[in-house]
């Protein structure tokens, strides 16, 4: 019907429109939260898709330093997330380490729990959590969110970390053996060094994670001077007006970056990370 | 005495009191320490036990007293009784597991001594549990970690479910609890306000689940093949552009699309009216609703896959192409009979995993409406609600516990017949024999 190049051409049009369209698509969300943390005025209300550059205001960025509590969040946020991230890939290397390169009794029961855990969200139980913190103190503390966000990302974690070692071959590990090496001193000098890449994903994911929850911040955290940054930038939009949407956006540019720049740096170990999982599990 | 009897009298010992019977196969050290440990156990726990699984079983039996609004009598706690009561069981599987294993190692050390081998002394038996024991040393801080903060918990909400634990009358401390057996399923499956709320909310969770999981995948898997076009010059900077809504943390895209879908003064609707179509209810309306959560998760979710899918694509080899090519095959063709079988291998496992995950999504459905719009046929959920959203309105907001809990029985089950197939199918467990 079509010459060739006819034909080419029509496809190379339709591809690029694709392309194009989703460049749009895809950034038009963050061009609009970082225009709306400029924009004169307060409320959604007001905000322009395209104020000129001379109306730009940084206000709102300052605004959340004085008015708000806004450093006391991004602190609570960095140290939840770091506890969280230590306490898990800790906890997960150790055991998935163990379930990986081990043999001992139990073991297929206790991966069989690890798997089926995992499925259950930890708000589930979220009750007795409630309860639970209670009791022993730790309700609208940071020790008692972390410990229940490390519950819940140390099971993922074993599992990652365990499909990991599951491809180094045992044979290294005898050979240290036979050189006289302890178990500490295989697991120390030999695996941990292997294990970076995985290490590296799974103690950005649990960073990452803390980060991002809100459900179980909401649950244990009740004072705003506990509160984690997803809880504080709720509160600005949440209501029928937004009339503190230009401060969100102010806010969510500022936490945003950091956090897309932590993305692409590990982003190579992000996919593999995924992939490995899936493909073992 | 005859000498063959040593493993049997030294197991009878230590099921009498941990410890004697090492301490007869002369194992003085290691004996002392398994009778200590029975002994702080019994003296300083008894009382602890018996008041715990009295509580677990009544869940406390003096109403709290007050007198001109002031508390006389604090009565007793019984949600608290009851995390108590768990506590104790818990403890006790412990000890009567620490209880076996010391009634196991006095029969073994016993059937060693019948065949006249040498015994460990102290300093060899704590060598050989370092050694054999590492595994275990690695694993318990995960597991007391999960114990305690996973599987209790858990436990004590499928507890609650068979309570009547519920605002405003049987509200602790004001008032006891009573254990009520199934009478929590028989109102949720039988009262037609309940049964009806529940029986909306599972069919949307159900539908979110689906509709999630295969549009994202099919997005991606059309992003990629998009990308994989020969045409397509400077792939790397077109697929870095599309895995921004994969950086941009999750909470704040979604808060920033919950502002854009707002009916009145959303950038969406303007955009709408200024081309001349009016404006959508985006938030308001029950269907709109729906279909700005599917749209914005769409957003969320497909550069993963497209990632994951690209890299898949890359392994295919391009002389199946080609000989697809001089069969005469289309481009749909190739598509169907060699790209798609290929690509849906690896997608899959993911795919169970992604649904799983998205029946619980409950922040994402939080942060964007709240469960909201309202639905006046439902009790205490709005038409966006899912499951696990439900719960945790009633829950945190109407203090509705036992229900809830039931609630979260039923999604339990759901969860560990998902968690049974994906099981069947995991290559992990299946080449692992040992």
């Amino acid at each position: 019907m079509f010459n060739p190049k006819v034909k080419k051409a029509i496809n190379m049009v339709i591809v690029y429109g694709i392309l194009v369209a989703l460049v749009i698509i895809c950034l038009f969300p963050v061009y609009f939260i970082f225009i709306g943390s400029v924009n004169p005025g307060e409320s959604l209300h007001s905000s322009k898709i395209f104020p000129s550059p001379a109306e730009w205001t940084w206000s709102h960025y300052s605004d959340l330093f004085d008015k708000y509590q806004y450093v006391t969040w991004y602190k609570n946020t960095i140290l939840v997330a770091t506890a969280n991230m230590l306490i898990s890939t800790v906890f997960g290397v150790l055991s998935g380490y163990a379930f990986s390169k081990f043999r001992f009794k139990g073991k297929r029961q206790g991966l069989m729990a690890i798997i089926i855990l995992q499925m259950f969200p930890t708000i589930m139980g979220m009750i007795a959590i409630y309860t639970l913190l209670g009791a022993f103190g730790l309700l609208d503390t940071h020790l008692g969110y972390v410990l229940v966000l490390a519950a819940g990302s140390v099971a993922f974690n074993t599992w990652i970390v365990k499909g990991f070692f599951d491809g180094i071959p045992n044979s290294l590990m005898e050979a240290a053996r036979i050189d006289g090496a302890s178990n500490m001193e295989v697991f120390a000098k030999v695996m941990l060094p292997l294990a970076l890449p995985i290490i590296s994903f799974i103690a950005f994911n649990s960073f990452i994670g803390a980060s991002m929850d809100f459900i179980m911040a909401e649950v244990i955290l009740r004072s705003s001077s506990n509160w984690t940054l997803a809880q504080g930038l709720f509160t600005l939009v949440s209501g029928q007006e937004n009339n503190n949407f230009t401060v969100f956006a102010a806010g969510a540019v500022l936490i945003s970056i950091p956090l897309m720049v932590l993305f692409f740096v590990f982003q190579r170990y992000i996919v593999e990370g995924m992939t490995a999982g899936a493909e073992k599990g | 005495m005859s000498e063959k009897k040593h493993s049997k009298i030294a197991a009878v010992l230590s099921v009498i009191f941990m410890g004697l019977g090492q301490i007869y196969n002369k194992q003085y050290i290691k004996g002392g320490l398994w009778a200590a440990f029975e002994l702080i156990v019994l003296v300083f726990f008894t009382k602890t036990v018996i008041h715990g699984l009295w509580g677990i079983i009544t869940l406390g039996d003096t109403p709290q007293v007050r007198q001109r609004g002031r508390v006389v009598d604090p009565g007793d706690h019984s949600i608290l009784l009851m995390a108590e009561g768990l506590l104790v069981i818990i403890a006790l599987v412990f000890i009567f597991t620490i209880y076996y294993l010391s009634v196991r190692d006095a029969f073994l050390v016993g059937k060693l001594r019948e065949q006249g081998a040498k015994i460990n002394n102290i300093k060899q038996s704590m060598k050989s549990i370092w050694d054999n024991g590492f595994p275990y040393i690695l694993i318990t801080p995960t597991a007391i970690c999960m114990i305690l903060l996973t599987v209790f918990p858990l436990v004590y909400t499928a507890l609650i479910a068979f309570t009547n634990y519920s605002s405003p009358n049987y509200l602790p401390p004001k008032a006891l609890v009573d254990w009520v057996g199934l009478d929590q399923f028989v109102r949720l499956f039988s009262m037609d306000s309940w049964r009806g709320t529940f029986v909306g909310v599972f069919s949307w969770t159900v539908v979110w689940a689906v509709l999630s999981t295969v549009l994202v995948v099919f997005a991606g898997l059309f992003v990629a093949v998009v990308l994989s076009q020969k045409v397509v010059k400077f792939t790397k900077f077109w697929r870095n552009i599309y895995i921004i809504p994969w950086a941009v943390p999750g909470f704040v895209s979604i808060l920033i699309f919950r502002n854009m879908y707002n009916g009145e003064f959303g950038v969406i609707n303007k955009m709408l009216n200024s081309v001349g179509i009016p404006s959508v209810g985006w938030l308001s309306d029950p269907m709109w609703a729906k279909a700005a959560i599917l749209l914005t998760n769409l957003w969320l979710g497909f550069p993963f896959w497209m990632a994951l899918f690209t890299a898949v694509l890359t392994t295919i080899s391009k002389e199946l192409y080609e000989a697809a090519e001089v069969d005469g095959a289309t481009i749909i063709q190739q598509f169907k009979h060699i790209t798609f079988p290929i690509v849906m291998v690896a997608a899959v496992p993911l795919m169970v995993f992604t649904f799983a995950f998205n029946f619980n999504q409950l922040t994402f459905i939080y942060l964007m409406t709240e469960g909201n719009p309202v639905n006046a046929d439902y009790t205490y959920a709005g038409h966006t609600d899912i499951l696990l959203s439900w719960i945790f309105k009633m829950t945190l907001n109407n203090g509705q516990y036992a229900i809830s809990s039931a609630v979260a029985v039923v999604v339990f089950l759901i969860i560990a017949l998902f968690a049974y197939f994906n099981l069947r199918n995991t290559k992990a467990l299946k080449g692992d024999a040992h």
